[in-house]
């Protein structure tokens, strides 16, 4: 009698390649990307091991894509079929949690969406849709008053899921990047650390290139999971972008398959969800067999790539010091965000943001405005302003899910008021009664 | 004149077809212990009543290979695994003996780390010490690239009588199944070839110069020398016999469910637009899983035999067959007592199975009558669940494409097909349970021998064109060839249906009889910087299923 191989927890899979879909033949984000990972995945029978279950996407609709982003002019025209079924393949995976169908899930779903902001004009970083938030805020629908962590280990700053979740202290966003002096986007700051409603719960990690699995795991010792451990989120959710690895084209990391399966081991997420990751032949098999196994439980000690070298992998004594000093001052910032936030916001009503945001895939430039007003009983209306050059100038309000009814007035009353004379695009986003307008 | 004979759980049938025609079937008890002889039998007898000289073709559907596995009289078998990495490789050990080699190939097939043939010498002396002549080699991804697997033969051919590789049996990935298909293939290797020497004897010395053919579980037949090297494939016929011939009794060409209602089993089937359905990777025998190419059947523990009990207030049918019915002798209440007492039925002793009936209504507190109806109600229900369950899991398969998850085939069946004893007596309460058209033929007491005996080759294989390496493979063939760096689908196409007639042939197939499909196709264009380095292209190519012929009437009516 055979020995069968069981998954410790029952883990859900939503394994969406989209082959029949590409940003353009050559591009990165291409039909070819998971190919090789699902190759591996075939070879390595995950299907027959007892305790995971693969899942098909379902398909988000409009109302889920407007309860995240402004999409200007509006959703139809900015999203392709395959955003909605890679934000449904999300979905999907977490509803599969959520009803208990399974103890954890990974949507290996594409595009990815960290980059996806709430304004959208295009695609930057490969993103159009933030399947995260979409995802995150579908379910809150049923469950108000889920709170969420986000852990970002993909390679580049999640600046969507930042700017998503920068005034929700109900979403801890937590991103792990190679430092914006380096890298696409270009920030991921320490300084950059939430809305005066959320001061604190965002949380940038930026990496010197060459870190590798000492440093990564360095990090999440003592930086993430001291910080999950005072959070206490009922949902941990990994943004598992896969081209921190060393053999990724399109940056400087030295972080490794066994990295990813130790770090998903030891962050224990209820949900993973592919993000970026570019190295599909000698990388993304590897890791995305790693998480998989670390996720259900199953020894991953195995999962190697042909040119593994411990030796070369090896991290640098200098990076390793600069790491320790980083999380040292992480985690100070950390437990001090209330006397920080304290003298951000003290005799303010409104606190405004400017920002320059660049939409590299589609070759955007967006200048926009935010304002956050400070509520006492809540975490307060809110108002973008945002222009660009493509044409549209847009107003955006958003009600928040805790308004105050003042809040819910003013959203309303600021909708009505504003004239069209000033812009191309005027939007309300009413997360309380769950209702999305435009003019 | 084509024969068909069927080997079931207690009867060995077997049926000769002429132009279409039935003209002549035979129904034996079967002897398991005596397999062969059983079988010889049953043809002989039939034999004696034709003309042997006007026999075209054989087809047998057998339990020799189900039975040694499932029986565990199976020979003992090294196995040499080359694991790579990935999983860890302890669950795999399914032989007597297993070798775990170093070396190992990655997904697109190239050389990461070689052999080490010290290794495998090792694994000679221990296999040869352990007396075990059957070895099983199998690497990851040899799919992809099989020199190792051929290495390896080499270095064991001159040790051992039966060597099974891998990338023989499947090209599709599964690591673990191809493992435990070549294991069984290993095990039972002995077995079916002592088998295969006692037909030829017998058709020699009975002057039978007709082919035969041996039933597979995807419905199709292989030759019997391809059999003796691959007896694997002819595990579990027995269900693909049973729809083939529900097809060859009744046609059709819309979604169908198809039903098989025995004594202990219901079968159950499914086609898509008439063509049947198969199992994604392969079948499952005991707690093996295989890629052993397979119709697509589920079976459930009810039938006409399956006994009756009452719990908390609530029939329950099956899953277990105590005996035959009560009426017949046997222990407990089963349907086919519900359906003499019902009157429905004219076997066995009526008033036994009143007396059956009566038991039961006093727990369910109905009538006589109510209960034996209530008892074929309840069969319905189970098997309208059970098919309800089945297609919301196919329908729900995973799919890779935007084009299949929005516009994807589901199945919805527009009717049903069945045979089996109490097929006829479930007719009314099924066609109103799924609301659906039931139909069940008048020959089925010999339906899995004439699909047997209409049944044809099938095969098929995988193709990969990797254009940035220059490498065509096609696993099943032993194929793996230069392409040049402009090879494109056309070629690829064409090359794989060259190769699928070769393989055809090989199994037996008149090249004028082959018909070909390509059921898979896709093109991804290779990246690497910013240029395109070339082409993946990989094809799947089948024989297309299906039937000979169809059976008219038949004359023995
Ligand atoms: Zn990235
Ligand atoms: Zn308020
Ligand atoms: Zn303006």
């Amino acid at each position: 009698m055979i020995k069968m191989i069981k998954a410790k927890n029952k883990l859900g899979l939503v394994f969406f390649p989209a082959f029949d879909w590409a940003i353009s033949s050559t591009h990165p984000e291409r039909e070819e990307r998971l190919l090789y990972t699902q190759d591996q995945i075939f070879e390595e029978g995950i299907e027959d091991i007892e305790g995971i279950y693969f899942y098909n996407p379902a398909i988000a609709t409009e109302k889920d894509i407007q309860r995240v982003h402004f999409c200007v002019p509006d959703v139809k025209s900015r999203l392709t079929k395959s955003h909605f079924i890679s934000a449904g393949g999300a979905i999907k995976a977490f509803e599969a949690v959520m009803d208990g169908d399974v103890d954890k899930a990974f949507a290996l779903v594409r595009p990815p969406g960290h980059h996806a902001q709430r304004v959208v004009y295009g695609d930057r970083g490969f993103c159009i849709v933030n399947i995260e938030a979409v995802m995150i805020e579908r379910i809150r629908q049923q469950n108000k008053d889920l709170r969420v962590a986000i852990v970002d280990t993909d390679c580049h700053h999640g600046d969507g899921t930042q700017d998503i979740y920068w005034n929700d202290k109900n979403t801890l966003f937590i991103s792990f990047h190679q430092d914006g002096r380096t890298l696409y986007p270009g920030t991921g700051f320490l300084d950059e650390f939430g809305g005066p409603s959320a001061y604190g719960y965002n949380i940038n990690i930026p990496l010197p290139p060459g870190t590798g699995e000492e440093g990564f795991l360095y990090v999440l010792d003592n930086v993430v999971l001291p910080i999950l451990d005072e959070y206490k989120p009922d949902i941990i959710i990994n943004s598992a972008g896969q081209d921190n690895h060393y053999t990724d084209p399109l940056t400087n990391m030295n972080f490794t398959a066994q990295g990813y399966a130790k770090l998903n081991d030891k962050l224990n997420p209820h949900m993973a969800i592919l993000e970026g990751g570019y190295s599909i032949e000698g990388a993304l098999p590897y890791i995305n067999l790693g998480i998989i196994l670390a996720m259900a439980g199953i020894d991953y000690s195995h999962v190697k790539e042909p040119d593994y070298d411990k030796d070369k992998l090896k991290q640098p004594s200098d990076i390793t010091e600069y790491i320790k000093k980083l999380s040292h001052m992480i985690y100070k910032r950390w437990q001090n965000r209330e006397k920080l936030r304290a003298d951000i916001v003290k005799g303010k009503d409104n606190i405004q943001r400017a920002r320059q945001i660049y939409y590299d895939t589609d070759g955007i430039l967006e200048n926009q405005t935010q304002n956050f007003k400070i509520c006492k009983k809540c975490s307060g209306v809110n108002t973008i302003d945002s222009q660009s050059d493509t044409g549209y100038h847009i107003f955006a309000i958003t009600i928040p899910m805790d308004a105050c009814s003042d809040c819910l007035d003013q959203g309303y009353k600021l909708y009505q008021d504003t004239s069209k004379f000033h812009y191309t695009n005027i939007y309300l986003q009413d997360r309380v009664n769950d209702v999305y307008y435009s003019k | 004149m084509i024969v068909g004979l069927d080997v079931g759980g207690t009867n060995i049938d077997a049926v000769i077809i002429e132009k279409g025609n039935i003209i002549d079937t035979i129904k034996r008890p079967v002897n398991h212990e005596h397999l062969f002889e059983s079988i010889w039998t049953a043809l002989e007898e039939l034999f004696s009543r034709h003309d042997k000289e006007n026999i075209e073709r054989i087809n047998l559907s057998t339990t020799v290979s189900t039975n040694a596995i499932v029986e565990n009289k199976t020979s003992p078998v090294g196995m040499i695994i080359q694991n790579g990495p990935g999983l860890p490789n302890d669950y795999l050990a399914c032989g007597d003996e297993n070798v775990f080699i170093s070396g190992y190939v990655d997904h697109r097939g190239k050389l990461v780390k070689d052999l080490d043939q010290k290794e495998i010498d090792k694994a000679i002396e221990l296999f040869k010490e352990r007396n075990i002549d059957s070895c099983a080699v199998v690497t990851k991804f040899c799919t992809r690239n099989f020199s190792h697997e051929l290495k390896i033969k080499e270095l064991l051919e001159k040790h051992f009588s039966s060597i099974t590789m891998g990338h023989n049996l499947s090209g599709k990935l599964n690591f673990p199944r191809r493992v435990f298909t070549s294991y069984l293939n290993a095990a039972i290797y002995h077995t079916f070839k002592n088998f295969s020497n006692d037909i030829k004897k017998s058709m020699e010395r009975e002057g039978i110069g007709a082919p035969l053919y041996i039933l597979k579980a995807d419905g199709g037949t292989t030759s019997l020398s391809a059999a003796q090297e691959r007896p694997v494939e002819t595990i579990l016929s027995g269900p693909a016999a049973s729809f083939m011939g529900i097809n060859a009794l009744l046609h059709t060409d819309k979604d169908a469910l198809l039903l098989d209602i025995g004594g202990t089993t219901t079968d159950i089937f499914f086609l898509a637009d008439g063509l049947p359905l198969f199992e994604p990777l392969g079948i499952e025998i005991g707690s093996y899983k295989t890629l052993v190419r397979a119709l697509y059947s589920h079976s459930i523990g009810l039938g006409g035999d399956s006994s009756i009990e009452i719990t908390n207030g609530r029939l329950k049918i099956g899953p277990n067959r105590e005996g035959p019915p009560y009426a017949l002798g046997g222990p407990k209440a089963t349907p086919t007592d519900a359906l003499i007492a019902l009157d429905k039925m004219k076997i066995g002793n009526r008033e036994k199975a009143i007396e059956a009936m009566k038991l039961l209504s006093k727990e369910l507190n109905l009538s006589i009558k109510d209960t034996a109806q209530k008892i074929l109600d309840t069969m319905g229900d189970m098997i309208k669940n059970e098919v309800d369950r089945l297609l919301a899991q196919i329908n729900s398969k995973p799919v890779y494409t935007v084009k299949e998850l929005l516009y994807g085939k589901k199945i919805k069946p527009q009717l049903i097909n069945m045979i089996g004893g109490p097929a006829k007596f479930m007719q009314p309460i099924l066609e109103k349970k799924f609301n659906l058209p039931c139909y069940f033929p008048k020959h089925y007491h010999v339906a899995n021998a004439i699909g047997a005996a209409l049944a044809k080759i099938t095969t098929d294989i995988t193709l990969i064109a990797d254009t940035s390496q220059g490498i065509l493979s096609v696993p099943e063939m032993g194929v793996y060839e230069k392409i040049n760096r402009n090879y494109g689908l056309d070629s690829a196409r064409q090359r794989a249906i060259e190769i699928l007639i070769e393989r055809a042939v090989s199994l037996g197939a008149a090249k004028d009889e082959i018909e070909t499909e390509i059921i898979e196709e896709s093109v991804f264009n290779m990246v690497r910087g910013f240029f395109t380095s070339g082409k993946n292209i990989r094809i799947k190519a089948q024989i297309k299923p299906g039937l000979i012929g169809e059976v008219k009437g038949d004359k023995n009516d």
